[in-house]
Protein backbone atom coordinates (compact mmCIF):
# COMPACT_ATOMS: atom_id res chain seq x y z
CA UNK A 1 0.00 0.00 0.00
CA UNK A 2 1.41 3.29 -0.61
CA UNK A 3 2.21 5.35 1.48
CA UNK A 4 0.30 8.97 2.46
CA UNK A 5 1.92 12.31 0.95
CA UNK A 6 -0.64 14.89 2.01
CA UNK A 7 1.99 17.62 1.17
CA UNK A 8 1.96 16.95 -2.34
CA UNK A 9 -0.63 19.56 -3.21
CA UNK A 10 1.35 22.35 -1.50
CA UNK A 11 1.90 24.66 -4.33
CA UNK A 12 6.00 25.71 -5.29
CA UNK A 13 7.27 22.83 -2.72
CA UNK A 14 9.20 19.97 -2.80
CA UNK A 15 9.30 17.72 0.59
CA UNK A 16 12.41 16.05 1.11
CA UNK A 17 10.99 12.96 1.52
CA UNK A 18 12.55 8.98 1.68
CA UNK A 19 12.08 9.45 -2.44
CA UNK A 20 13.70 12.34 -2.84
CA UNK A 21 16.35 11.62 -0.64
CA UNK A 22 17.02 8.07 -2.27
CA UNK A 23 17.15 10.29 -6.15
CA UNK A 24 19.60 12.75 -4.86
CA UNK A 25 21.86 11.02 -2.94
CA UNK A 26 25.19 11.45 -4.97
CA UNK A 27 23.90 15.26 -5.51
CA UNK A 28 23.70 15.72 -1.91
CA UNK A 29 26.94 14.18 -0.74
CA UNK A 30 28.39 15.79 -3.63
CA UNK A 31 27.52 18.97 -2.10
CA UNK A 32 28.63 17.74 1.33
CA UNK A 33 32.03 17.69 0.10
CA UNK A 34 31.99 21.71 -0.50
CA UNK A 35 32.33 21.77 3.22
CA UNK A 36 36.25 21.15 2.84
CA UNK A 37 37.97 24.28 1.80
CA UNK A 38 40.20 22.31 -0.58
CA UNK A 39 37.60 21.02 -2.16
CA UNK A 40 36.10 23.91 -2.74
CA UNK A 41 39.21 25.68 -4.30
CA UNK A 42 39.52 22.28 -6.87
CA UNK A 43 35.79 22.77 -7.88
CA UNK A 44 35.85 26.17 -8.70
CA UNK A 45 39.29 25.36 -10.44
CA UNK A 46 37.01 23.09 -12.96
CA UNK A 47 33.88 22.51 -11.82
CA UNK A 48 32.78 19.78 -14.22
CA UNK A 49 35.89 18.03 -13.85
CA UNK A 50 35.30 18.44 -9.94
CA UNK A 51 31.37 16.49 -10.55
CA UNK A 52 32.68 13.86 -13.25
CA UNK A 53 34.11 12.70 -10.20
CA UNK A 54 30.81 12.07 -8.36
CA UNK A 55 28.19 9.33 -9.88
CA UNK A 56 25.50 11.67 -10.51
CA UNK A 57 22.76 11.61 -13.69
CA UNK A 58 23.99 14.72 -16.40
CA UNK A 59 20.81 16.63 -15.61
CA UNK A 60 22.01 17.13 -11.87
CA UNK A 61 25.39 18.07 -13.00
CA UNK A 62 23.71 20.42 -15.81
CA UNK A 63 21.31 21.65 -13.06
CA UNK A 64 24.48 22.21 -10.40
CA UNK A 65 26.66 24.17 -13.48
CA UNK A 66 23.86 26.54 -14.20
CA UNK A 67 22.82 26.94 -10.70
CA UNK A 68 19.25 26.01 -10.97
CA UNK A 69 18.12 25.53 -7.59
CA UNK A 70 14.59 25.02 -8.48
CA UNK A 71 16.14 21.70 -10.90
CA UNK A 72 18.78 20.84 -8.40
CA UNK A 73 15.37 20.32 -5.86
CA UNK A 74 13.49 18.56 -8.43
CA UNK A 75 16.22 15.95 -8.96
CA UNK A 76 16.86 14.81 -5.56
CA UNK A 77 18.31 17.75 -3.74
CA UNK A 78 17.93 19.32 -0.74
CA UNK A 79 18.20 23.33 0.23
CA UNK A 80 20.79 22.51 3.07
CA UNK A 81 23.24 20.39 1.06
CA UNK A 82 22.64 22.95 -1.91
CA UNK A 83 23.65 25.85 0.81
CA UNK A 84 26.91 24.89 0.47
CA UNK A 85 26.99 25.12 -3.91
CA UNK A 86 25.79 29.06 -2.78
CA UNK A 87 28.49 29.14 0.60
CA UNK A 88 31.06 28.27 -2.51
CA UNK A 89 29.64 31.24 -4.80
CA UNK A 90 29.94 33.48 -1.72
CA UNK A 91 25.83 33.85 -1.69
CA UNK A 92 23.80 34.70 1.35
CA UNK A 93 20.99 31.89 2.12
CA UNK A 94 17.89 34.34 1.30
CA UNK A 95 20.05 35.12 -1.92
CA UNK A 96 19.88 31.47 -2.84
CA UNK A 97 16.26 31.61 -1.74
CA UNK A 98 15.10 34.55 -3.91
CA UNK A 99 16.66 32.35 -6.58
CA UNK A 100 14.22 30.30 -6.64
CA UNK A 101 11.29 32.51 -7.06
CA UNK A 102 10.90 34.32 -9.67
CA UNK A 103 12.02 37.41 -8.01
CA UNK A 104 14.91 39.94 -8.45
CA UNK A 105 17.02 40.07 -5.29
CA UNK A 106 15.84 43.29 -4.58
CA UNK A 107 11.91 42.43 -4.53
CA UNK A 108 12.61 39.40 -2.56
CA UNK A 109 14.56 41.31 0.07
CA UNK A 110 12.06 44.10 -0.03
CA UNK A 111 8.71 41.32 -0.26
CA UNK A 112 10.22 39.86 3.05
CA UNK A 113 10.81 43.49 4.65
CA UNK A 114 7.33 43.70 4.16
CA UNK A 115 6.36 40.82 6.11
CA UNK A 116 7.37 37.79 3.71
CA UNK A 117 5.06 35.86 1.37
CA UNK A 118 1.34 35.40 2.45
CA UNK A 119 -0.35 32.27 3.29
CA UNK A 120 -2.90 33.36 1.64
CA UNK A 121 -3.38 31.57 -1.42
CA UNK A 122 -0.45 29.48 -1.04
CA UNK A 123 -2.00 26.73 1.41
CA UNK A 124 -3.02 24.15 -1.58
CA UNK A 125 -2.63 24.34 -5.45
CA UNK A 126 -5.21 25.76 -7.24
CA UNK A 127 -6.41 27.69 -4.49
CA UNK A 128 -8.14 30.91 -5.43
CA UNK A 129 -5.95 33.74 -4.15
CA UNK B 1 18.89 16.56 42.58
CA UNK B 2 19.25 18.38 39.38
CA UNK B 3 16.09 20.12 38.22
CA UNK B 4 14.88 21.85 35.22
CA UNK B 5 14.40 25.51 36.26
CA UNK B 6 13.43 26.97 32.72
CA UNK B 7 13.68 26.62 29.03
CA UNK B 8 14.26 28.74 26.39
CA UNK B 9 12.47 28.88 22.85
CA UNK B 10 14.42 30.97 19.77
CA UNK B 11 14.81 30.82 15.78
CA UNK B 12 18.22 30.27 14.85
CA UNK B 13 18.84 32.07 11.67
CA UNK B 14 22.29 31.45 10.33
CA UNK B 15 22.09 35.15 9.13
CA UNK B 16 21.83 36.64 13.00
CA UNK B 17 24.80 34.54 13.35
CA UNK B 18 26.57 36.52 10.25
CA UNK B 19 25.48 39.94 11.36
CA UNK B 20 26.95 39.51 14.81
CA UNK B 21 30.21 37.83 13.60
CA UNK B 22 30.87 41.14 11.19
CA UNK B 23 29.69 43.51 12.89
CA UNK B 24 26.57 44.66 11.65
CA UNK B 25 24.59 44.04 14.87
CA UNK B 26 23.83 48.13 14.67
CA UNK B 27 22.61 48.11 11.38
CA UNK B 28 18.56 49.21 11.24
CA UNK B 29 17.89 46.08 9.75
CA UNK B 30 19.17 43.64 12.67
CA UNK B 31 18.69 46.65 15.76
CA UNK B 32 14.90 45.49 16.07
CA UNK B 33 16.33 41.81 16.40
CA UNK B 34 19.05 42.21 18.63
CA UNK B 35 16.96 44.53 20.56
CA UNK B 36 14.30 41.92 21.31
CA UNK B 37 16.45 39.79 22.70
CA UNK B 38 18.00 42.60 25.49
CA UNK B 39 15.50 41.24 28.15
CA UNK B 40 16.82 37.82 27.59
CA UNK B 41 20.51 38.79 28.11
CA UNK B 42 19.64 40.32 31.37
CA UNK B 43 17.49 37.50 32.67
CA UNK B 44 20.42 35.00 31.45
CA UNK B 45 22.88 36.98 33.37
CA UNK B 46 20.68 36.60 36.51
CA UNK B 47 19.78 32.86 35.79
CA UNK B 48 22.52 31.64 34.96
CA UNK B 49 22.14 27.47 34.37
CA UNK B 50 24.80 24.59 35.54
CA UNK B 51 23.95 23.41 32.52
CA UNK B 52 21.27 23.56 29.30
CA UNK B 53 20.19 20.68 27.09
CA UNK B 54 20.23 22.57 23.92
CA UNK B 55 17.51 21.17 21.74
CA UNK B 56 18.58 22.17 17.99
CA UNK B 57 18.87 20.23 14.70
CA UNK B 58 21.79 20.02 12.56
CA UNK B 59 21.81 21.36 8.50
CA UNK B 60 23.82 18.92 6.66
CA UNK B 61 26.68 19.61 8.94
CA UNK B 62 27.54 16.75 11.43
CA UNK B 63 25.37 14.66 9.12
CA UNK B 64 25.34 14.20 5.40
CA UNK B 65 23.47 11.60 4.23
CA UNK B 66 25.23 8.97 5.76
CA UNK B 67 23.53 8.74 8.57
CA UNK B 68 20.19 10.55 9.63
CA UNK B 69 19.66 9.66 13.19
CA UNK B 70 16.17 11.11 14.09
CA UNK B 71 17.08 12.23 17.77
CA UNK B 72 21.40 12.48 18.94
CA UNK B 73 22.49 13.16 21.89
CA UNK B 74 26.23 14.95 22.19
CA UNK B 75 28.22 13.06 25.07
CA UNK B 76 31.21 14.39 24.03
CA UNK B 77 33.40 16.28 26.61
CA UNK B 78 33.64 19.34 24.05
CA UNK B 79 31.92 20.41 20.49
CA UNK B 80 34.08 22.40 18.13
CA UNK B 81 31.73 24.87 15.57
CA UNK B 82 31.88 23.84 12.35
CA UNK B 83 32.50 24.96 8.83
CA UNK B 84 29.53 25.07 7.12
CA UNK B 85 30.87 26.67 4.15
CA UNK B 86 31.54 29.89 5.06
CA UNK B 87 34.45 28.99 7.51
CA UNK B 88 33.70 28.25 11.16
CA UNK B 89 32.03 30.85 13.20
CA UNK B 90 34.10 32.66 15.58
CA UNK B 91 32.28 31.40 18.89
CA UNK B 92 34.02 29.25 22.23
CA UNK B 93 34.52 26.35 21.32
CA UNK B 94 31.57 24.59 23.29
CA UNK B 95 31.80 22.54 26.37
CA UNK B 96 29.44 19.16 27.32
CA UNK B 97 28.64 17.85 30.40
CA UNK B 98 29.44 14.14 29.67
CA UNK B 99 28.02 12.63 33.24
CA UNK B 100 24.53 14.32 32.96
CA UNK B 101 24.34 13.45 29.14
CA UNK B 102 25.30 9.93 29.54
CA UNK B 103 22.96 9.51 32.49
CA UNK B 104 20.10 11.27 30.10
CA UNK B 105 20.62 8.80 27.45
CA UNK B 106 20.84 6.40 29.57
CA UNK B 107 17.27 7.10 30.95
CA UNK B 108 15.15 8.03 28.25
CA UNK B 109 16.16 4.90 26.35
CA UNK B 110 14.74 2.59 29.09
CA UNK B 111 11.60 4.88 28.97
CA UNK B 112 11.37 3.76 24.91
CA UNK B 113 13.14 6.64 23.05
CA UNK B 114 15.58 5.25 20.84
CA UNK B 115 18.41 7.89 20.52
CA UNK B 116 21.81 8.08 19.14
CA UNK B 117 24.37 8.94 20.97
CA UNK B 118 27.29 10.90 19.57
CA UNK B 119 30.48 11.42 21.23
CA UNK B 120 32.17 13.48 18.56
CA UNK B 121 31.30 16.04 16.73
CA UNK B 122 31.12 19.33 15.16
CA UNK B 123 28.13 21.66 15.84
CA UNK B 124 26.35 24.28 13.36
CA UNK B 125 24.61 27.53 13.46
CA UNK B 126 21.53 25.91 14.78
CA UNK B 127 23.64 25.53 18.21
CA UNK B 128 25.54 28.34 18.02
CA UNK B 129 23.22 31.08 16.98
CA UNK B 130 20.70 30.74 20.31
CA UNK B 131 23.92 30.81 22.81
CA UNK B 132 24.75 33.97 20.57
CA UNK B 133 21.64 35.52 21.02
CA UNK B 134 21.13 34.66 24.52
CA UNK B 135 24.69 35.12 25.80
CA UNK B 136 26.51 38.03 23.34
CA UNK B 137 30.00 37.01 22.44
CA UNK B 138 32.01 36.27 25.90
CA UNK B 139 35.23 34.67 25.72
CA UNK B 140 33.99 31.48 26.84
CA UNK B 141 30.11 30.05 27.05
CA UNK B 142 29.32 30.38 30.88
CA UNK B 143 28.13 27.16 31.36
CA UNK B 144 28.36 23.48 29.98
CA UNK B 145 26.01 22.78 26.64
CA UNK B 146 24.35 18.99 26.40
CA UNK B 147 24.11 19.06 22.36
CA UNK B 148 20.42 17.04 21.01
CA UNK B 149 19.67 17.06 17.70
CA UNK B 150 16.46 16.39 15.70
CA UNK B 151 15.94 15.31 12.47
CA UNK B 152 14.09 17.79 10.42
CA UNK B 153 15.92 17.58 6.97
CA UNK B 154 14.79 14.36 5.66
CA UNK B 155 10.87 14.08 5.93
CA UNK B 156 9.10 12.93 8.50
CA UNK B 157 10.79 14.58 11.37
CA UNK B 158 9.29 12.91 14.51
CA UNK B 159 5.50 14.44 15.54
CA UNK B 160 5.11 16.84 18.02
CA UNK B 161 3.12 14.58 20.12
CA UNK B 162 6.62 12.02 20.17
CA UNK B 163 8.81 15.06 21.00
CA UNK B 164 6.39 16.33 23.91
CA UNK B 165 6.08 12.97 25.57
CA UNK B 166 10.30 13.06 24.66
CA UNK B 167 10.35 15.83 26.59
CA UNK B 168 8.90 14.43 29.45
CA UNK B 169 11.22 11.34 29.36
CA UNK B 170 14.10 13.92 30.00
CA UNK B 171 12.63 15.67 32.60
CA UNK B 172 12.43 12.44 34.63
CA UNK B 173 15.95 11.53 33.31
CA UNK B 174 17.23 14.97 34.80
CA UNK B 175 15.32 14.90 38.01
CA UNK B 176 16.55 11.69 38.86
CA UNK B 177 20.31 12.54 38.31
CA UNK B 178 22.52 12.78 41.93
CA UNK B 179 23.62 16.29 41.87
CA UNK B 180 21.78 19.60 42.18
CA UNK B 181 22.38 20.91 39.17
CA UNK B 182 19.82 23.73 37.65
CA UNK B 183 19.61 22.61 34.09
CA UNK B 184 17.34 24.87 31.33
CA UNK B 185 15.85 23.02 28.18
CA UNK B 186 16.32 24.87 24.91
CA UNK B 187 13.99 24.51 21.93
CA UNK B 188 15.29 26.13 19.11
CA UNK B 189 14.41 26.20 15.04
CA UNK B 190 11.29 27.99 13.36
CA UNK B 191 9.21 30.19 13.40
CA UNK B 192 7.31 30.34 10.09
CA UNK B 193 9.86 30.13 7.03
CA UNK B 194 10.56 28.19 3.36
CA UNK B 195 13.99 28.45 1.82
CA UNK B 196 13.39 26.14 -1.48
CA UNK B 197 11.05 26.28 -4.00
CA UNK B 198 9.08 29.51 -6.15
CA UNK B 199 7.04 29.19 -2.32
CA UNK B 200 10.12 30.10 -0.50
CA UNK B 201 9.75 33.53 2.01
CA UNK B 202 6.32 32.29 3.39
CA UNK B 203 5.85 33.71 6.39
CA UNK B 204 2.72 32.92 8.46
CA UNK B 205 1.99 35.28 11.59
CA UNK B 206 -0.92 34.00 12.62
CA UNK B 207 -0.08 30.86 12.98
CA UNK B 208 3.34 31.68 14.39
CA UNK B 209 1.27 33.98 17.61
CA UNK B 210 -1.50 30.53 18.00
CA UNK B 211 1.85 28.61 18.16
CA UNK B 212 2.87 30.41 20.78
CA UNK B 213 0.13 31.29 22.94
CA UNK B 214 -0.69 27.49 22.82
CA UNK B 215 2.95 26.11 23.58
CA UNK B 216 2.28 28.61 27.10
CA UNK B 217 -1.08 27.25 27.58
CA UNK B 218 -2.11 23.91 25.85
CA UNK B 219 1.40 22.11 25.06
CA UNK B 220 0.08 18.89 25.18
CA UNK B 221 -3.24 19.77 22.47
CA UNK B 222 -0.55 21.82 20.39
CA UNK B 223 1.55 18.61 20.29
CA UNK B 224 -1.06 16.71 18.71
CA UNK B 225 -1.01 18.93 15.29
CA UNK B 226 -0.15 16.80 12.88
CA UNK B 227 3.01 17.61 10.59
CA UNK B 228 0.98 18.32 7.39
CA UNK B 229 -0.18 21.37 9.25
CA UNK B 230 3.26 22.88 10.15
CA UNK B 231 4.20 22.35 6.59
CA UNK B 232 1.43 23.65 4.76
CA UNK B 233 0.80 26.65 7.25
CA UNK B 234 4.60 27.39 8.23
CA UNK B 235 6.72 26.55 5.50
CA UNK B 236 8.78 23.38 4.97
CA UNK B 237 11.00 24.46 7.11
CA UNK B 238 8.85 25.54 9.79
CA UNK B 239 8.56 21.79 11.00
CA UNK B 240 11.28 22.93 12.85
CA UNK B 241 8.78 23.91 15.83
CA UNK B 242 8.09 20.36 16.50
CA UNK B 243 11.56 20.68 18.57
CA UNK B 244 10.20 23.08 21.22
CA UNK B 245 7.64 20.96 22.43
CA UNK B 246 10.47 19.07 23.04
CA UNK B 247 11.57 21.74 25.82
CA UNK B 248 8.24 22.56 26.44
CA UNK B 249 7.44 18.48 27.58
CA UNK B 250 10.25 19.11 30.17
CA UNK B 251 8.65 21.46 32.15
CA UNK B 252 6.44 20.51 34.94
CA UNK B 253 2.68 20.24 34.65
CA UNK B 254 2.21 23.85 36.18
CA UNK B 255 1.16 26.81 34.35
CA UNK B 256 4.73 28.75 33.37
CA UNK B 257 5.97 31.97 34.19
CA UNK B 258 6.16 33.98 31.03
CA UNK B 259 9.27 35.72 31.93
CA UNK B 260 10.16 36.97 28.08
CA UNK B 261 8.32 37.04 25.14
CA UNK B 262 9.13 38.69 21.56
CA UNK B 263 8.30 37.88 17.85
CA UNK B 264 9.05 40.08 14.62
CA UNK B 265 9.78 39.61 10.79
CA UNK B 266 12.12 39.20 9.03
CA UNK B 267 15.55 37.65 9.93
CA UNK B 268 16.81 36.98 6.64
CA UNK B 269 13.79 34.25 4.97
CA UNK B 270 12.83 33.73 8.57
CA UNK B 271 10.25 34.72 11.61
CA UNK B 272 11.68 35.19 14.75
CA UNK B 273 9.98 34.09 17.73
CA UNK B 274 11.32 33.85 21.01
CA UNK B 275 9.88 32.84 24.70
CA UNK B 276 11.23 32.17 28.17
CA UNK B 277 9.28 30.04 30.38
CA UNK B 278 10.23 29.84 33.59
CA UNK B 279 8.80 26.78 36.21
CA UNK B 280 7.07 27.90 39.16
Amino acid sequence: MALDKPYKDIPGTTIFDADQSRLGYHLNQFCMSLMKAENRTRFKANERAYLDEWPMTEEQKQAVLARDLNRCIALGGNIYFLAKIGATDGKSFQQMAGSMTGMSEEEYRDMMIAGGRSIEGNRTIGEKK
Amino acid sequence: MARITASVYTSHVPAIGAALDLGKAGEPYWQPVFKGYEPSKAWMRANTPDVIFLVYNDHATAFSLEMIPTFAIGCAAQFNPADEGWGPRPVPVVAGHPELAAHIAQSVIQDDFDLTIVNKMDVDHGLTVPLSLMFGQPEAWPCPVIPFAVNVVQYPAPSGRRCFALGRAIRKAVESFDAPLKVQIWGTGGMSHQLQGPRAGLINKAFDTAFLDRLIADPAGLSQMPHIDYVREAGSEGIELVMWLIARGAMNDKPPRVAHCFYHVPASNTAVGHLILENT
